[in-house]
């Protein structure tokens, strides 16, 4: 699942990018879906402000464990530019856990399915059915 | 029915929900061939599935497991009397009743989207339920008999009288596979305005469940059309992979439609055809 905690779209794009026939993430089992409760991943891209941490947290906290969150892009991993406003609050590990980081302005499309299939790795250690299809 | 056919009927019936996995594995492959991706690998639903089971449990109501659990056992019910053999009519019912029992599941729980999804999965049952039951109608017309023994009986294969009803048939299969332009009540793609829309409230075991039921009966319903060729199930296999296959060609061209034009398009399509069908074969003299 992927949740816009304002960013300025780059990332966005970028995550969607990875979607089309180019780098094509269904090949591991990979599906974008709206629903936080049937997702096992969170895609968090924009630094988290004021008004947004709480529908962060509600989204975190409908996922049923095991789950994974990642932080795509700068602003997402530290706050980026915004780090210093006033209405930011940094980085999303300031709200919710964070297990993968992905650095970049715009973090390109390799490097997001690097992460997501990195996550799910780490989650196969978590649950007791073998979970990824590589 | 002696005890080899007894056997062979059990087997197929609970092989169903593995048929319809299948089956969902080869739509997800051929979607991604369709649109030049590479897609995931054919046993990707299974894996799914397992995953979904071992998550932690997060339930909305005590309700949602119990109609989850029932909505699978109807499926299933509702493919052993297709393989036993058993009347079609009452086959549709239970899975009438396999749906309703997904449908209050969703709108047990205060969530507007799974509310939404609901309401619009009845709206579905009332646009395909009548076309699949004047169909059965046009079979007893033709055969003499409301049973699947009936339509073995007939001898002929069904699809040589009955071409129409086949192609109203195609819209009922669209509706059940859930796929575009019929996607209304629980598309994968409408994050948005549907989030997943009946599906929306389930998660971990229960959407396992749910899962397993949806593959049941599609497996059922593809059972159901190769009767069209009875004579030959080979033959009535080979036209209930063609009408998957071309469901899929149709998701992968179409939009989504509102549910006002899936009523629309279906009644009126799926009435005129069959009737149709029906007139010409009693204008022909043949019933």
């Amino acid at each position: 699942m992927h949740y816009d905690a304002g960013s300025c779209n780059g990332c966005d794009i970028e995550i969607l990018a990875a979607l089309t026939p180019k780098f094509d993430v269904e090949r591991f089992g990979i599906v974008n879906i709206g629903d936080p409760k049937q997702a096992d991943v969170l895609l968090v891209t924009g630094a988290v402000n004021h008004r947004n941490k709480e529908v962060l947290k509600n989204l975190y906290d409908q996922m049923p464990a095991p789950k994974m969150v990642i932080a795509i892009g700068t602003c997402a991993c530290t706050g980026g530019v915004f780090h210093n406003c006033p209405n930011v609050l940094g980085g999303i590990d300031n709200v919710i856990p964070v297990d993968v980081y992905v650095p970049g302005c715009a973090a390109r499309p390799e490097q997001i399915i690097d992460a997501v299939v990195l996550a799910l790795n780490k989650l196969s250690g978590a649950v007791k059915v073998e979970e990824d299809s590589e | 029915m002696n005890t080899v056919q007894i056997v062979i009927a059990t087997i197929l019936a609970l092989a169903t929900p593995v048929i319809g996995g299948i089956l969902a594995g080869v739509d997800r492959k051929l979607t991604a061939k369709m649109q030049e991706r590479i897609g995931p690998p054919l046993v990707q639903p299974f894996y799914d599935v397992l995953k979904l089971w071992g998550k932690n449990p997060m339930i909305s109501n005590n309700l949602q497991p119990i109609l989850a659990f029932s909505y699978l056992g109807f499926a299933l019910l509702a493919a052993g009397m297709v393989t036993f053999q058993q009347d079609l009519l009452l086959v549709l019912f239970i899975m009438g009743i396999a749906d309703i029992c997904l449908t209050v599941a969703a709108v047990s729980t205060k969530s507007p989207y799974s509310y939404l999804g609901g309401r619009r999965e009845f709206l579905a049952m009332l646009s395909y339920e009548p076309v699949m039951l004047l169909v059965d109608i046009a079979i007893f017309l033709v055969t003499g008999s409301f049973t699947i023994k009936g339509i073995y009986a007939y001898g002929k294969p069904l699809a040589m009288v009955l071409p129409l009803a086949l192609v109203a048939l195609m819209f009922v299969l669209v509706i059940e596979m859930k796929k575009s332009p019929y996607d209304v009540s629980g598309s994968g793609h409408a994050h948005q305005e549907l989030v997943r829309g009946v599906f929306t409230e389930f998660s971990g075991y229960t959407m396992a469940l749910i899962e397993l039921g949806h593959w049941t009966k599609l497996a059922t319903t593809l059972m159901i059309f190769s009767l069209f060729w009875a004579p030959n199930p080979v033959i009535g296999a080979a036209i209930s992979l063609a009408m998957f296959f071309i469901a899929l060609v149709i998701d992968n061209i179409y939009p989504r439609l509102t549910w006002q034009k899936m009523l629309k398009t279906t009644w009126s399509t799926g009435f005129i055809l069959v009737l149709l069908n029906l007139a010409v074969l009693v204008f022909g003299g043949i019933i």
